[in-house]
This record gives C-alpha cells, structure tokens and sequence, in this order.
C-alpha cells in the first residue's frame, strides 16, 4: 500500500528538484543545443557560479542578489571562453568536435582544482532567512530551500526563451548554427553571434550556481555529479529544445526522487543517466527534436 | 526488362515533414550511361544516399540484381557492387594514396595481389607518381581520381559519380570523362550527376531530371535539351 | 614476417627477461612500486588508444573501465579465491563486456554522445560500488594478496612482472590492431566515416570491435591493483587522474601509433611519481589539466608528430 503522502512528496519534490536541474541544463542546450560546441565544462561552471554566490554571501549579500551581479562577470567569462576555443581551433580549420570536448574537460578540471585549491574540498553553504522552513499545505511539506530556486528555474528558462525566439539576435542565434553563410549575407557577424550565445550561456550559469548552492551544500567537484543529469537533459529534450529541456528535467526530478524515497537516497547519481541510456537505446533521435 | 541491375520502386524519402525525395521509379540498365541532372536541392544526393544505402527509403523498395536491397547496410551494398563518389572529395586523411586503396579492397576479392590491384587501378587514372604521398597533399583534379579510383578498385557493377567534375578546367574535365567512358567500356553502369551541361551531355546514353524530389523528365541528350519542363526547371517562365 | 615485426617481437624478449630478471638483481622494492605505476599507465594510455587514437572516438571515463576491473578482480579473489591469471582474464572479459554495451548505445548516433555517455559511466560505476556491501562499500575492501611464487622474490616484485605482463599484452595488441586490416579500418572511420561505409568498411562493427578491445585493455590494468594496495575503495579506485591520464599521455605521446602511448605514459608518469612525492595531488591534477589543454591547442599529433614534423617525413 504506497502511502498518498509520501508519494505526493515525492513527485513534489522531484518537479522542484528537475526544476533546478532545467536551470543547470538551460547553458548547455544553448551552448551544445544550439551552437554545437560540446561544452562539457559547463557544470564546473555552475559550481563556479555557486563559490561566486556563496562567496558573496560570506559579506552578507542575498545569494538571489549576488547572482543578479554575477550575471556580467559570468557573460564576460563566457565571452574570453569562446574566444579561446575559437582561437585554439580557428588554425585547424574548424572544430573538430572531439578534440573541442577534450579542451573543455581540460578546461573542467583545471576550475575544479583551482576552486579546491582557492576554497578547499568540503562543502559549503549560504544561509539564508527563508531558506530552512517549509511551506505545509494540505499533505505536502515543501522546503523553502528546494522551492526558491525551484521558482528561479523557469523565470530564467522563460527569459531565455523568450529572447531566442521573440529577439533579432535571439533568432540569429538559433540560425548560426546552421546558416552561417546566410547571416554574414545579411550582415550579422557569426563569430560575434556565437560569442554572445557563450556569453549568456555562460551567464545562467551564476543563476544556476545559486540555485544550486541554495538546495544543498556545494564542494568543488560537484560538477561531476551534475554532468550526467545535465547531459541527459539535453541529449533527450533533442538538442536546442529549451522546452523540452524542462519537460525533461523534470521528468528526471521525479524519477530521482522517487528511487530516493522508495529506494536508497544513494542510487540517485546513476538515476539520469540510466534514464539517458534507455532513452538513447530506444530512440536515438531525441524524444523532442532531431538529431542526424 | 531482363538486364536491368538497378531499379527504384516508388521511393520516397522524408525528413519531419520535408519530403526529400519521392515517389520516384527508376531502372539503370547493366552497362547503362546514365545522366541525372536537376538543381541543387532536387534530391539528387538523397537519391545517391538512398541507393547507396546511407538513407533507408521511407516508402518503397531498391533492387539490385534482382534482390530487394532496401534494408541492406550501406556497406554491404558496396561489396554487392555499388560504389560511389562524393561531391566534395572525402580521402581518408592520414593515410596515403595506395592505403586509401586498400581500405575497399580488404572487403572484396580480387584475383591476385591486392596491391597490384591498387597499383593498376591507381596507374589507369593517373595517379601512379602519388602512389605513396599522404593524400592530404593531393591537387583538387588529383582528388576527384582518387574518389574515383577509390570506387572502382573493387570491380564494381555500378558507379555512382557524384559532381565528380565540379570546379575543374576543361582539359580537368575531359580527363575525368575519359576515365569514366574508359570503366563503361568493361561493362560498368556509371550514373553520372552533374551540373556541368556538356559533360552531361556528351556522356550519357539517357538523361533523366529531378526537380523538388520528382522526376520529371527522361530521354536521350537532344530530347532533355529540348523539353520543355528541364527548361522551365533551369530557365524560368 | 616483416621486418619491424621481428624487430618487435625481439624487443618484447628483451623487456620480458629483465622484467622476470631485475627482480632479483635490483633490491630495493621501491623502485618495483614505482615501476608498477608507470607500467600500469603505459597499459591504461594504450588500451584508451584503440578507441581514443586509432576510431577517433573519445572516452572520457576510463577511470570506469579500470575500476570495474579492480572491484571485479578484487571481488573474485576474495570470495572465490580465482588465482590472479584468472582474475585478469575475467576483468578482460568484463571490460570488453562493457565496452560493447556502451558502444552499442550511443555509437549508432554520433560519437560525442558516445564520450558523454562515457562521462557518466564512471559516476554509475562508483554509486553502483558505494551501494554494494559485499565490495565494500565507501569504505573500501582489504585483499591480503596471494603469495609470489618461486620465481619471483617478494609481493611487490611480484606485481610489478605481472603488470610487466599485462603491459607488454596490451602493446602487442595495439600493435596487432594497428598493422591490421582492422587498424587500416579504424583510420578510414576516423577520416570519414561515410567514406568508409561506402567503401565497404563495416564501420559499426570496428567501433564496437574496438570499444570492446579499449575496455578490455583499460579493466585488465585494473585487474592487478587490489594487490598491489592491498585495499581498494571507491575514490582512489574511480580517481580523477586515472582518467584524465588516459587521454593525456596518448595526446602527448601521439595517437596515431602503439608508439605514443607508451612515450606519453612513461614520461608523464615518471613526471608524476617524482611530483606526487614533492608536490600535492591536486597540484598534479592541475599540472596534467594544464598540460592536456595546451597539448590540445598547441600540438593535437603529439610529440610522436612533432618529431616526425621535424625530421621532414609524416610519422607512420
């Protein structure tokens, strides 16, 4: 007999947990979705972002706050990022996909360690006045912790959204990829594009991080942990699906939390990308977009 | 009829909602000389690609030799026979000229040594002096004959030429011509696709033309010059 | 046989009699401890090279493949009492297993969903490992080693000729690998994949071919390391380094060949053992990171290509 409540809980806490995960996920399906740059140091990113917030919040800020000030910190980060890798492959004559995910896990490691090196290898957290209660309606018990960043998710995911689809520069965006020849015809410089994509990209990364640092402690290497979910999310939405990132993200919310409630909390890591694998055995294209 | 090779039935290719090709019926006879031309867009390389066996048709069947080969892989359709040669040239880098030989010729049977094999077929078009130079370093024109020297070191019945001919000089071009006549001469069934009129022309036995996925013209060279649809299709109103 | 190849397979004696030999000439076990971990990463550099430098196609969780092989090897030794030989040979097994099951999921795709998939391996592998008592759990696993047999003089000597063995296997297969038809395969995959098929090559059954030799390479350098500790856990047996070297020391030594690995991974770990002694571990990580990236920027063909650049001819 599965009792009502810890069920609901359950399914609750996973949409606020897959929430958050959409808003780690958000960087990537630009980044990898749209641009095709496989930037697996994305995660090592968010974690960044979240020693940049929890930094801030050793001096009293809001963490909300400090990620509001981190946004131009982190888009100039994004912007030198794409430069480097343009440089880097520019003299080969285009990327080859491969060696470009190699420079990002170089990349990826060489931020871990300098946070552990900066900050040291355990776990750190803000405090914050709403964070440690819990909203009770009816049945559910929601933490504030989880529900904040939860809220910060799909405000963020909506801008997003709506500046890639409704924006010049937002179509130009999502165009190129694809259209490169097409947008220099019309002017638009792709180069420059493709800079300030990595650029915002990289901007949600400091949102995220404080999301992230606000649903639980956060330690160097947390990137890690984050990279199969992230991943998963942005492989099965079909690449460039920021909708369907949500969708998705969630979907993996809950499918976590319920194997955290029913199962053994420590399985969880392995719960989106055993969702990845079977989603890629059944249908390789990607549940909303295409592939090949 | 009874030496046909080489038949479509009804094929029809989709990507989403795009139809790329189709429904397009076609038959290549053995040895045939066969043009395929048609703007860019037409549906041509998904043709090839559909053949070939790097697409799987959405609708409809491929026969070779009489045997359905619609789900076949692409690579075992090349040792049936079918070989092809890309637009943009694709040699295997890192690997020198008679290596990217040799590649083919680890999956098929030849009588003899396969490196002779390589050799004589390198030296018929003319690319003997670059036998052992990385294929990197190769001229556009000496490309285009390593695609082609790359596709029929196997002995096979059909060759797709994909533009084997773009971008090259006229003396470049009447080369790879010769070169192409020379494999139909032993009995080889080339599809030529081309943009280049005249090489279209002079080459082939029939033309055929596609436009949006159709086919809508077929017939010898002066009666696709003088059709009235291949005019419209490459001239306007 | 060609020449190179008798060449080789002369060079193999030689190092196989001083591996049996140096034993029992050189005293102090230290250097045996230190040779055990260069000789461990020259199998580790070579086996992701099959995959990594032959295909074309990234693992970036190597660090699973080995560690599967330590648990594997770790968990038939102490439950079972399976003598070492065995043990490698299972971890073999199981690695090729592995390597399939991941190739076969992601390779029809493209392969960078096949690298990311490998990132998340190494993540599942350690969770699985964490969740399991019976090998130990977080807290790790005690193997009390078998006894050396007569022709060797004491445990670390022991593991050092075993891992001698598994080395020299491991280079002879890679070699094997590249000389063949099935290296001739892998390199046109890697060119052009489309090409290849087209060409007749059965590109999906190379890949999984080599995802299947990779991973069998990768789990048999682990086979061996439960005795050489003598407690293995999931951190050091997962550990970030192990995979970080796996790409590195074939991207510094050169991928095209059997050749670099082995340069990469006896210059980097020899660099690393003199570092781990005077510097901290997570100094290490950054120097290999650092290195890794200006490697991949710089010098993509590795030193095998750089030297073969200067001397005026492609390196083979």
């Amino acid at each position: 007999m599965i009792s009502i409540d810890i069920l609901l809980n359950a399914v609750v806490t996973g949409i606020l947990l897959g929430s958050v995960y959409a808003s780690l996920a958000l960087g990537l399906a630009i980044t990898f979705g749209i641009l095709h740059i496989p930037n697996i140091a994305h995660p090592t990113l968010v974690v960044a972002g979240a020693f940049f917030v929890y930094t801030l919040s050793q001096w009293g800020l809001d963490p909300i706050l400090a990620a509001l000030i981190g946004l131009v910190p982190f888009y100039i980060l994004g912007v030198a990022l794409y430069i480097f890798y343009s440089r880097v492959f520019e003299r080969r004559g285009g990327a080859n996909v491969l060696q470009s995910l190699t420079l990002f896990f170089g990349l990826s490691l060489v931020i871990e360690i300098l946070l552990a090196l900066g900050f040291g290898s355990e776990l750190k957290s803000v405090s914050v006045s709403y964070i440690g209660s819990s909203l009770k309606l009816g049945l559910l018990t929601i933490p504030y912790r989880l529900l904040i960043p939860a809220l910060l998710g799909p405000v963020m995911i909506g801008a997003v959204w709506l500046y890639l689809s409704r924006t010049n520069s937002g179509t130009a965006i999502r165009a190129v990829a694809h259209e490169e020849r097409a947008l220099s015809i019309a002017g638009l410089n792709p180069a420059s594009v493709k800079r300030h994509a990595f650029g915002i990209a990289t901007a949600t990364a400091v949102v995220a991080g404080a999301a992230l640092i606000m649903v639980g402690p956060v330690e160097p290497f947390a990137g890690r942990f984050q990279i199969g979910r992230v991943f998963a999310i942005v492989v099965l939405a079909g690449m460039g699906s920021i909708p369907g990132s949500l969708a998705i993200a969630i979907i993996i919310g809950i499918a976590e939390a319920l194997v955290s409630s029913y199962l053994n909390p420590s399985w969880s890591p392995g719960v989106a990308f055993a969702i990845l694998l079977l989603g890629l055995a059944l249908r390789p294209q990607g549940l909303f977009g295409a592939a090949r | 009829m009874s030496d046909t090779i080489l038949s479509l039935k009804g094929v029809e290719k989709h990507f989403g909602s795009f139809r790329a090709l189709g429904p397009v019926d076609l038959d290549l006879r053995a040895g045939e000389r066969l043009g395929i031309i048609g703007p860019n867009g037409s549906g041509k390389t998904t043709l090839i690609n559909c053949i070939t066996g790097v697409y799987r048709p959405d609708k409809g069947s491929v026969h070779f030799q009489g045997r359905d080969i619609s789900h076949i892989e692409a690579h075992k359709r090349a040792r049936l026979g079918i070989s092809r040669s890309f637009q943009i040239p694709r040699p295997f880098t890192g690997m020198t000229v008679l290596e990217n030989l040799l590649v083919p010729l680890d999956y098929c049977h030849v009588d003899g040594s396969k490196e002779e094999r390589a050799r004589t077929v390198l030296a018929s078009v003319g690319l003997s002096g670059r036998i052992s130079d990385p294929s990197e370093k190769l001229t556009q024109l000496e490309l285009r004959k390593l695609e082609l020297a790359r596709a029929l070191v196997g002995n096979p019945k059909v060759l797709i030429a994909d533009e084997a001919m773009a971008g090259l000089s006229e003396e470049e071009i009447d080369e790879v011509l010769a070169i192409l006549f020379a494999l139909n001469t032993s009995g080889v069934a080339v599809i030529m696709i081309e943009h280049i009129m005249h090489a279209v022309m002079r080459f082939s036995e029939r033309i055929v033309c596609f436009e949006t996925g159709r086919l809508i013209a077929s017939g010898t060279s002066s009666e696709i010059a003088e059709n009235p649809l291949v005019q419209k299709v490459y001239f306007g109103e | 046989m060609r020449k190179t190849s008798i060449l080789f397979v002369a060079g193999i004696v030689i190092v196989l009699a001083l591996g049996f030999l140096l034993p029992w000439t050189v005293r102090n076990p230290f250097y045996f401890f230190v040779g055990y971990v260069v000789l461990q990463y020259v199998t580790i550099a070579t086996g992701w090279n099959i995959l990594g430098g032959y295909a074309g196609y990234i693992n970036f969780g190597a660090a699973g493949f080995f560690g599967a092989g330590v648990y594997l090897s770790a968990f038939l030794f102490t439950t079972f009492g399976l003598p070492l030989p065995l043990c490698i040979l299972a971890a073999a097994v199981f690695g090729a297993v592995l390597g399939l099951l991941m190739g076969y999921l992601t390779l029809r795709i493209q392969g960078v969903y096949f690298a990311i998939a490998t990132l998340g391996l190494v993540v599942v592998l350690e969770t699985i490992v964490h969740n399991i008592s019976a090998l130990g759990g977080a807290s790790g696993m005690a193997v009390y080693g078998p006894k050396p047999p007569a022709w060797s003089p004491g445990p670390s000597q022991y593991n050092f000729t075993i891992m001698l063995v598994i080395a020299v296997a491991a280079v002879s297969l890679a070699r094997f690998v590249e000389i063949s038809w099935i290296g001739r395969g892998l390199r046109a995959v890697r060119a052009s994949e489309d090409a290849a098929e087209c060409s007749g090559v059965p590109t999906l059954r190379l890949k999984l071919l080599a995802c299947a030799l990779s991973g069998a390479v990768l789990a048999a350098a682990g086979a061996p390391y439960p005795f050489y500790t003598s407690f293995v856990e999931p951190v050091t047996a997962f550990s970030l380094i192990i995979g970080l070297n796996a790409i590195a020391m074939p991207l510094i030594g050169g991928t095209k060949s059997w050749v670099g690995p082995v340069l990469g991974a006896l210059l980097l770990a020899s660099v690393q053992q003199i570092a781990t002694v005077t510097i901290s571990s997570e100094l290490n990580i950054l120097f290999v990171g650092l290195v890794l990236i200006a490697f991949v920027a710089f010098a993509p063909g590795g030193l095998s290509d750089l030297f073969g650049r200067r001397q005026g001819r492609a390196k083979s």
